[in-house]
């Protein structure tokens, strides 16, 4: 009996302290004044962490834009009104999709590589090789990753949408004939800047913040060990993945919830 | 140091990227106009009432789109919907005097929009006048009720 509340103490302790852990790293690499050479080392991780998930997020908009005008047009036109395809496809991505399924990818392309990077740099003594040295890990290898995964999921969510939005408009108005006039000026009636677009970029920009976050701190926190590893990164798969779609809910419902 | 400015020429094509992709957001998605605002004129109509007008739905005359509805509020005095809309000035002083204003729908569920129809009156109306001749939405609902009670009779 009182082995199980030891243990039941003992997990609570750990989760609390691992969140404080969190949280300090998360400050203690956030903030640090911009300088130079962590701007180059933020370029390099930008093009790592950005530009080569480009193409995924680019592939995966053009055929969620494609399904989501398909099944669209399917439903709607059984109402006589899929003139309200491109207010469906545009409302959808810009919303919904293109954050979260932007971030569900990021999180499996470039987050788990980030954990996988970090953890091997703590398992061949890179990171404390650096301490030693008097160079800070956190503003050498931490920030610049924070700050490029903060940075560049919002683009690539831009891309997604727009990327979608005309994969939409490739099936919907190419090829199962809506009117191209409807297809935008319904999408331009409907869809409003600061509710719709920015909204979304702002789920975006949460979901960037968390997901970099989780990762890095998956690599950095790790045991460093070949099995550790393999841990940290599945860890950082789940756990991004259900901190994006649990706040994805929590957002939606402080941005959209009062419209009834 | 190629291979770095390769780099650097990669991060500037998708920063880029997306800077014209929220403008294309913006302009072609959402509508936004980059025009100055002072090529609008604004109209004002009381409806009893407007079934599921919002602002930014359109506002047409003969099914062409000539402007937007921008403000919708109740109008403490008689209780009806005081509906604001901007039209495109091109039209201003153009539209006569008793010019009708009613909300339809397009299609069976589509949106409301605004239709209006001119009149003959020799006065023409002007930046902040008012519509007097409006006709309110149909709601199904009144329809159906209507349709019962006469097939009741």
């Amino acid at each position: 009996m009182m082995r199980h509340i030891h243990a039941l103490g003992r997990a609570t302790l750990d989760i609390v302290s691992s969140i404080g852990r969190a949280g300090l790293f998360l400050i203690q690499s956030i903030v640090c004044l911009p300088s130079r050479e962590g701007f180059h080392l933020w370029v390099r991780q930008m093009h790592f962490v950005g530009v080569m998930s480009g193409a995924i997020v680019l592939v995966s908009g053009l055929f969620i834009g494609m399904v989501l005008a398909l099944q669209g047009f399917t439903i709607l036109v059984g109402f006589g009104a899929d003139e309200a395809l491109g207010q469906m496809v545009a409302l959808s991505l810009v919303r919904e999709l293109a954050p979260v399924v932007a971030a569900l990818l990021f999180a499996g392309r470039a987050g788990s590589a980030l954990t996988a990077e970090i953890g091997l740099m703590k398992a061949t003594e890179q990171l404390t090789s650096m301490e030693m040295i008097g160079v800070d890990p956190l503003r050498r290898i931490v920030a610049p990753r924070l700050w490029a995964g903060f940075v560049s999921l919002p683009i690539l969510t831009v891309m997604f949408a727009v990327v979608g939005i005309w994969g939409g408009y490739l099936v919907g108005v190419d090829w199962l004939g809506v009117y191209e006039g409807s297809y935008w000026s319904n999408m331009q009636d409907s869809v409003d800047f600061v509710d719709d677009v920015l909204n979304g970029m702002i789920k975006s920009l949460v979901f960037g913040l968390v997901v970099t976050w989780i990762a890095v701190f998956q690599g950095y926190d790790l045991i460093p060990t070949s099995e550790g590893i393999s841990r940290a990164t599945t860890r950082t798969v789940v756990y991004a993945s259900l901190a994006v779609l649990g706040l994805d809910f929590v957002l939606t419902a402080l941005m959209f919830g009062d419209l009834g | 140091m190629k291979r770095n400015n390769l780099l650097e020429l990669g991060v500037g094509i998708f920063m880029l990227a997306g800077i014209l992709g929220l403008v294309f957001l913006g302009l072609r998605v959402s509508g936004l106009g980059v025009g100055v605002p002072n090529d609008t004129f604004t109209l004002t109509a009381n409806f009893a009432n407007i079934g599921g007008l919002r602002p930014q739905s359109k506002v047409t005359m003969s099914g062409v789109r000539v402007g937007k509805v921008t403000n919708i509020q109740l109008d403490p005095k008689w209780f009806d919907a005081k509906v604001t809309m901007e039209l495109d000035s091109e039209y201003e002083g153009k539209l006569s005097n008793d010019t009708t204003a009613a909300i339809l729908t397009s299609g069976l569920l589509g949106e409301q929009y605004i239709g209006l129809t001119v009149g003959g009156a020799p006065e023409m109306l002007h930046d902040g006048d008012v519509i007097h001749d409006t006709q309110q939405a149909l709601v199904l609902e009144e329809l159906i009720q209507q349709f019962v009670s006469n097939m009741a009779n």
